[in-house]
């Protein structure tokens, strides 16, 4: 038997998905923030599978939500979401553009060295941390020396 | 042979008790910190541990299989049926005294969750292997404030003298073994909590040295949570609140 129902590409589905804002931090995109792992027809149902950023992350269930939205949207009928933990996220998944997004809205993208490279607002690079928990689980608080100006510093995992 | 599942879902209940119980301690905080950051920070700490939580219990109620979930269990079990340590759930004491017990905790959870990433059991692997990145980030945290305050001024030093007199006694359930881990151990799923326990000393030793404290004396441990045995009276009054909207309106979801 074949399916004559026309599926979607999945370059197509792709192009949609990175069309989805991250709940928290809406300049980037789900697939910039590297959390779409996969996406796959199995026979006629579309299979998308995401892994969380942070395991208590209470965007997740938004994010899933989201995700079901705007494929449905798109006239996607049967959707399957699935949940991978391994290999478990890590911020070096975050696309360049993804990286240029966050810094031009003000949050400092991650570093290996551990902490912001320069300042989101002023590129200043004397800086300082005040927290080393913030606003969202991804997130450390920093401050700039030279602009005095607090910013967001995405941690790195 | 294939893993007795009856202990290989003790085993998940001591890691998601652990987990869960601390997390609702420490969440008690929120909106109660020194400052802000702390208060933000403690919340973050709490938010990890109630993530890994779901993980750990939603393997054990599959492991159970009588179709329960991780919130049934998190929330439709009596005191005795928690299988944390006793660590976990003593009460919060001032900050100080949180951020030693934290440190106690964190401690231990990074060095396990590195061994367990190695796990025979591919889920116990891909649980801890999240967690862990998660737990790294604690420890760095509860070490650098456990160094702060107990060289710090001499009151915050006495207090952290005084968390750390309290607390410690609690410390040696972590080690305990029992036929649980003995299973867990032959089968590969997870280390001998004994085998830990130098990796634990070096680690809780330098940052202790640092923060100029000292281990109290004496080698008296307290004991029962992990085997159901015995908790101490506070857990009790604990699920009192975290159970409270399932106690009172039974079979209430959103």
């Amino acid at each position: 038997m074949t399916a004559v129902t026309t599926k979607p590409g999945l370059d197509q589905i792709w192009q949609w998905l990175d069309a989805v804002p991250d709940p928290e931090i809406p300049v980037i995109s789900l697939v910039d923030l590297g959390i779409i792992r996969d996406v796959v027809w199995q026979e006629d149902t579309l299979v998308v599978t995401v892994t969380p950023t942070y395991s208590g992350c209470p965007a997740t269930s938004i994010i899933n939500l989201d995700i079901d939205t705007a494929l449905r949207g798109h006239g996607i009928a049967k959707l399957s979401l699935k949940t991978q933990l391994a290999p478990a996220w890590t911020t070096d998944w975050i696309s360049d553009k993804g990286r240029a997004a966050l810094e031009n809205y003000g949050i400092a993208p991650p570093q290996p060295a551990g902490g912001p490279d320069r300042c989101p607002h002023c590129q200043g690079r004397n800086l300082e941390k005040l927290s080393q928990f913030g606003s969202t689980p991804c997130k450390a608080q920093w401050r700039c020396r030279d602009c005095l100006e607090p910013f967001d510093y995405f941690k790195c995992i | 042979m294939a893993v007795d599942q009856g202990k290989l879902l003790e085993f998940l209940l001591r890691m998601g008790d652990n987990t869960l119980v601390l997390g609702h301690r420490v969440s008690e905080w929120c909106g109660h910190a020194p400052v802000l950051e702390e208060d933000i920070a403690l919340a973050n700490t709490a938010l990890d541990l109630i993530g890994q939580t779901q993980f750990w219990l939603g393997y054990a109620a599959e492991v159970q299989g009588e179709g329960r979930t991780a919130d049934d269990l998190a929330f439709l079990r009596d005191a005795w049926d928690f299988r944390n340590v006793l660590l976990v759930e003593l009460p919060n004491g001032d900050f100080g005294q949180t951020l030693m017990r934290q440190f106690l905790f964190d401690a231990w959870s990074s060095i396990i969750l590195d061994r367990l990433t190695a796990s025979s059991d591919p889920r116990v692997a891909e649980i801890a292997g999240k967690a862990a990145k998660e737990a790294a980030y604690h420890v760095e945290r509860s070490s650098d404030t456990v160094i702060g305050l107990g060289d710090g001024t001499e009151e915050s030093h006495k207090r952290m003298q005084a968390a750390l007199d309290y607390l410690y006694p609690y410390v040696g359930e972590l080690f305990e073994s029992d036929a649980v881990d003995a299973a867990m151990t032959e089968e590969g799923i997870a280390p001998d909590p004994a085998s830990l326990r130098a990796d634990y000393n070096a680690l809780v030793g330098k940052v202790l040295a640092e923060a100029t404290l000292r281990l109290p004396e004496g080698a008296y441990s307290h004991n029962g949570g992990r085997t159901g045995r015995m908790h101490t009276e506070h857990l009790g009054h604990m699920l009192t609140q975290m159970q409270w909207l399932q106690r009172a309106y039974p079979g209430a979801a959103w």
